[in-house]
């Protein structure tokens, strides 16, 4: 999973990274698919060039390897808002068929509190500014559902052209990125179909992971498996994050 | 010119029951210190304010003195979720806890517009998102010019901003460097100001990626070295990652919170 995340960055220029699985990702990215692939955290640091895992967005790692190290409103407004970033990478807790995300709260159904998640973050303007999103997070069916109980984040809307109504820059999520396979939307619809299969996982495996009916596209593609190389790295910036810590 | 107090009594001073109280950081800086010395005090009713509450306002929350948070991202960085704030919001544990709910986009330009002396500030944000039923600090305005709708968020100015900065001069003119998040807006929307520092030096050196606070808009300044642990303060410390990792548990149980509180924050004291 983490290995297929770091490779969708080969060819982006600038990515603005959500923490946890995606940090990870694009790091690893930096490392293999795409050494010159400029990265940046909401806690302010711009071209960040770790030499580890950040343990968190605020690592020190992240701001002493920065070309720059800027405010957080000024990460927000001149550099993701005025649309300077190519892709926006992040995580989430409930992901719906359209690609839409909730990290906010959870329905426990009647008479139980809501269930609580940590809230918003970045992730409502990145997927709202960004030229494309991807997301990465293990696949289940309490993450994938048919129906989100709240909308933190716009993906694809309720369907084709819905961005464009609320006016919201760039292609929306491109790309989801999980433990079994890949899932990318439909260009007719926006529906999110599983293209890419990782090797030895059926597309029936998939399906049952999934809370809604997912489609499958005619031929799915099975992924690479992982290089001796992307491996071997990852579990050295893993080693050197921990070390860290 | 700020004054320079103990940790006691600056918090003693400019800290009241019922005020709104931004204790600022990005990761880094987070004023852990002052935040215990408000617990001990018992200083309570409070409506905190933060893009990124953390293990600090989960200790805050469980101790029962927040009535509010005003934030965008509740959680323990690099580890998971602030348990004694989901008991709060999930089961009125000890008292409930009333939310203002925003994006990060939103907050910081609540702290903008604060700091600019503006009743708002515009952004394109919330759009599509389900946040606007979360708050009432958020609606919408027309660009007089295009005629574009935009996202307002109303300005947020706190009673009080508490800070950390590595140093301060005599004069209470105060420098933090490194991440410097939305330290510098929160405590210019302020009406006090209270900053805590590692060091008090004769002279201030300019550094590279450094903001200044001039004495002039700072309250008051505590010397407090360390006071930002589990935190760090760019060239003085590094982050304790291990005790973040450590509060899970911790926070996971109400009894193993409370004998942790008792240990590491009420039976302990500031000098006066």
């Amino acid at each position: 999973m983490t290995v297929n995340a770091a490779r969708a960055l080969s060819g982006a220029r600038t990515c603005f990274v959500g923490i946890g699985l995606p940090s990870t990702a694009a790091n690893l990215a930096r490392h293999t698919a795409n050494p010159d692939l400029v990265l940046i955290y909401e806690s302010g640091t711009l071209g960040s060039k770790p030499t580890r895992l950040p343990l968190s967005i605020g690592d020190g790692e992240l701001a002493d390897t920065a070309d720059a190290v800027v405010s957080v409103p000024e990460i927000f407004n001149y550099w993701l808002q005025a649309g300077r970033i190519d892709v926006g990478f992040l995580g989430a807790a409930q992901v719906d068929r359209f690609a839409n995300i909730n990290t906010t709260a959870v329905d426990r159904g009647p008479d139980r509190p809501e269930g609580r998640l940590p809230g918003a973050g970045g992730a409502p303007e990145i997927a709202a500014n960004c030229g494309r999103v991807l997301m990465v997070l293990r696949h289940s069916t309490r993450n994938f559902v048919r129906k989100l109980d709240f909308t933190t984040t716009v993906g694809h809307g309720t369907g084709p052209g819905d961005r464009e109504r609320l006016g919201l820059r760039g292609a929306g999520p491109t790309a989801v990125i999980t433990d079994l396979g890949i899932l990318r939307p439909d260009p007719e619809t926006a529906e999110l179909v599983l293209t890419d299969l990782h090797p030895g996982v059926t597309a029936e495996r998939v399906r049952a992971a999934t809370g809604w009916d997912l489609r499958v596209a005619a031929t799915p593609v099975t992924t690479a498996p992982p290089t001796d190389a992307e491996l071997g790295t990852l579990r050295a910036l893993k080693a050197a994050g921990r070390s860290a810590a | 010119m700020a004054e320079i107090r103990t940790l006691h009594d600056a918090v003693a001073e400019l800290i009241h029951d019922g005020d709104t109280v931004a204790m600022e950081g990005f990761t880094h800086l987070i004023p852990f210190a002052a935040a215990h010395e408000v617990i001990r005090q018992g200083i309570t009713d409070l409506t905190l304010v933060r893009m990124t509450p953390d293990v600090v306002y989960d200790q805050l929350i469980g101790a029962g003195l927040v009535r509010k948070l005003v934030f965008s991202w509740g959680g323990n960085p690099g580890v998971g979720s602030l348990h004694r704030f989901r008991d709060a919001v999930e089961n009125g544990w000890p008292r409930p806890l009333e939310l203002d709910e925003h994006s990060h986009a939103g907050m910081a330009n609540r702290y903008v517009a604060g700091a600019s002396g503006l009743p708002f500030a515009v952004l394109r944000g919330y759009r599509g998102s389900d946040l606007a039923t979360r708050t009432d600090t958020v609606s919408t305005v027309t660009c007089p010019f295009t005629g574009e709708e935009l996202a307002a968020v109303r300005a947020l100015n706190p009673d009080v901003t508490v800070i950390h900065a590595q140093q301060a001069d005599r004069a209470g003119n105060v420098q933090l460097w490194g991440l410097t998040g939305v330290q510098k807006e929160a405590a210019l929307a302020a009406r006090r100001v209270l900053v805590t520092v590692e060091e008090i030096v004769e002279t201030l050196e300019p550094r590279p990626r450094g903001i200044v606070l001039p004495g002039w808009v700072v309250t008051a300044v505590a010397h407090v070295p360390g006071g930002a642990h589990p935190s760090y303060a760019a060239g003085y410390s590094v982050r304790d990652n291990d005790a973040y990792a450590a509060w899970d548990p911790v926070s996971r149980d109400r009894d193993a919170f409370l004998a942790w509180m008792k240990d590491h924050v009420y039976d302990r004291s500031e000098p006066r």
